[in-house]
């Protein structure tokens, strides 16, 4: 496993946020990631995990604290959030993919639209990404024509095609059959391996121990607990980690 | 033949029940046939529409500039052909295509017969027959050129050609109205099924992306566009179109810019363009509230600008699933225009009352009447049909194309 620099890459400060109906999904939450790093945030549902990191791309807005994400200062300036959005890739639940577009069109859209890059060459790196997440042989299909494993994959090869400097996975495999969880997790498992950050929002504990640098644990919108693998799950501080360690192992 | 049989015995007489329905509705509707073809063939009197089958096609329009419209015709056939075969060279990637199905071979046919009957049938000189003739010999012969030579095409090739459509819908406007060199044609020589088609497919072009617009500012954050579109669509949806036309003769006049509707003829096809918008941006809407939140979300986090989103990612899905309420919009927007007969516009509905008002073919309604419906439905038909045929172009979850 590679070793994170000491160069911050995302950097979350007291974030309070509140839904329009007066719900306060985040309590202060601050959490800082090195460039590199793989950090898991875990935590009960309703703890504001999936909130939280929405809010480092700007999927959704917060009104008090402040973030930084790779030196950029999130603000609500438009050019702004567009400059960040570039260098953050999201990876969805749900997968997201666009289901009109070709498995390879949906890797080759944004780099072409937004990177401006040549059609050619963008394919030729996107054939490349589908290979590495094992579904070459698949490019010319539609999403509704892929397995869900199949299909998170290719959304994990769209984000990376943006070529971002973070990704951010949100419960990336919550969504799926048990038996499409492994080749999903394989695959992310072979990015921590390269110094890409990583942000991942899960409750798959065997990720969590084996590949994370450092796991978090949310509750109530605020970061309660955070630590390494190893003395997360067997020696953590708080007695709130310890009772959510209770109901999932 | 015993397969057949066996068939039919499963299909229509499994039960007695079943074979008693069927029995009494095979009698029922060879009843209805036989009276029809009865009427069709002793007692109609087809002269009606013999004689008077220019004025149904193309109205007033002068006899000496009637070739621009034959040209019309022929241009509009070849790209037809040329974009029938084009489509079949090139099946979505995802599939296996047959360069020439079945069905394709049988509307060949069908249309075939249709060219060598009915010219015949109408009574037309032998020099118009063979012109129609020429029109089926050039369809094919481009949906042959197109179908053998297409596969070649780059996907920019692709895209150029796509273009002959919009700039033949512009030529066309020429060749009609004259300009540039052609004698001029007033609009109010226009009329038959020349006028019903050009004020109907004008219409449709322009309503879509003025609904279109309309359905985004509907659901758009601001509030001015926000309400202002509301308004909009709930006023025309609360006035019946033919107030809407009799208002737009009187006062579009001064709303427009002068110079955009002058003639009688294009106050009506705003307002029918105006109308057909805001029941489109309805259509339109329902297709966007069906595209998931998580699309745009999807597509903003890789980068891509608002209206980038909507363009390559909310808007294909959104008008898909339109696509069949749009149809159907475009469908009674056709037959609408029957309602420009009333503020006196000579469309197919208008030449067929001037044709039923004449001494010479009193009581001779039944013939124009039936003409008309056909005229329209097949008209209709096309729509439907290659509409159905473009949702199953676009259906992400379709199975390979059926031969």
């Amino acid at each position: 496993m590679s070793q994170p620099s000491s160069e911050l890459m995302i950097e979350a400060r007291a974030v309070e946020k509140w839904y329009p109906n007066g719900f306060q999904a985040l309590r202060g939450a601050s959490l800082t990631v090195r460039r590199g790093e793989v950090v898991v945030i875990m935590g009960p549902s309703g703890s504001g995990k999936s909130t939280f990191i929405r809010t480092f791309n700007a999927l959704e807005d917060f009104q008090k604290g402040s973030i930084t994400v790779d030196g950029i200062v999130l603000s609500n300036d438009l050019r702004n959030i567009d400059a960040i959005r570039r260098e953050v890739g999201m990876v969805f639940q749900q997968f997201n993919l666009f289901p009109h577009l070709s498995v390879l069109d949906n890797l080759t859209l944004a780099p072409v639209l937004v990177r401006k890059r040549p059609k050619a060459e963008v394919e030729k790196q996107a054939r490349a990404l589908l290979e590495r997440v094992g579904i070459a042989e698949q490019a010319g299909k539609y999403p509704g024509q892929l397995s869900g494993g199949q299909q998170q994959r290719v959304a994990i090869a769209r984000a990376l095609c943006m070529e971002p400097r973070i990704l951010l996975f949100d419960e990336p495999t919550s969504a799926l059959d048990p038996e499409m969880v492994r080749e999903v997790l394989e695959v992310m498992q072979d990015l921590a391996a390269d110094d890409i950050t990583m942000v991942v929002v899960t409750h798959e504990v065997k990720f969590a121990r084996h590949v994370a640098h450092r796991v978090v644990l949310m509750a109530d919108g605020e970061v309660v607990e955070e630590a390494e693998p190893e003395v997360f799950f067997t020696n953590p501080s708080h007695e709130r980690t310890r009772r959510f360690l209770d109901q999932i192992l | 033949m015993n397969a057949l049989l066996r068939r039919l015995r499963a299909e229509l007489f499994a039960t007695p029940a079943d074979g008693a329905l069927s029995v009494a509705l095979i009698m029922l509707l060879s009843l209805g046939a036989f009276g029809f073809l009865r009427w069709a063939l002793t007692q109609a009197q087809w002269a009606v529409v013999k004689v008077n089958s220019t004025l149904f096609a193309v109205g007033r329009y002068p006899i000496e500039q009637q070739w621009r419209l034959w040209l019309l015709t022929a241009l509009l056939v070849a790209a037809s052909g040329a974009t029938w075969g084009l489509l079949r060279a090139h099946p979505r990637p995802d599939r296996t295509g047959v360069l020439w199905p079945r069905n394709d071979r049988l509307a060949l046919v069908l249309l075939a017969l249709i060219a060598l009957a009915l010219p015949s049938a109408l009574g037309l000189t032998l020099a118009i027959q063979t012109r129609w003739w020429g029109l089926l010999l050039l369809l094919a012969l481009c949906r042959w050129l197109a179908g053998r030579f297409g596969a070649n095409l780059s996907s920019t090739g692709r895209r150029l050609a796509a273009l002959v459509w919009p700039l033949l819908y512009l030529v066309g406007m020429v060749l009609i109205s004259g300009g540039l060199g052609l004698v001029t044609v007033s609009p109010s020589e226009w009329g038959g099924l020349l006028l019903t088609l050009l004020a109907s497919s004008f219409a449709i072009l322009l309503c879509f992306p003025i609904g279109v617009l309309l359905a985004l500012g509907r659901r758009s954050e601001l509030p001015l566009l926000r309400w202002g579109s509301v308004l909009y669509i709930e006023f025309i949806r609360g006035a019946p179109l033919i107030t809407l036309l009799f208002l737009g003769q009187n006062i579009l006049g001064f709303l427009l810019p002068g110079g955009l509707a002058p003639e009688r003829v294009w106050r009506a096809a705003w307002v029918l363009t105006f109308f057909a918008a805001a029941y489109l941006a309805e259509a339109v809407r329902s297709g966007l509230a069906a595209v998931p939140r998580g699309q745009l979300e999807a597509a903003r986090s890789l980068g891509l600008s608002y209206p980038k989103a909507l363009q390559h990612v909310v808007l294909p899905q959104a008008l898909r699933v339109a696509l069949p309420a749009m149809v159907g919009q475009f469908i009674s927007l056709l037959q609408d225009t029957t309602l420009l007969s009333l503020i006196g516009l000579l469309e197919l509905l208008g030449t067929a009352r001037t044709v039923m008002a004449n001494p010479a073919f009193l009581g001779r309604n039944g013939e124009v009447y039936l003409t008309l419906a056909v005229l329209f439905w097949g008209c209709c038909a096309a729509l439907g049909l290659s509409s159905r045929a473009l949702e199953r172009r676009l259906d992400p979850h379709a199975v390979p194309s059926a031969t």
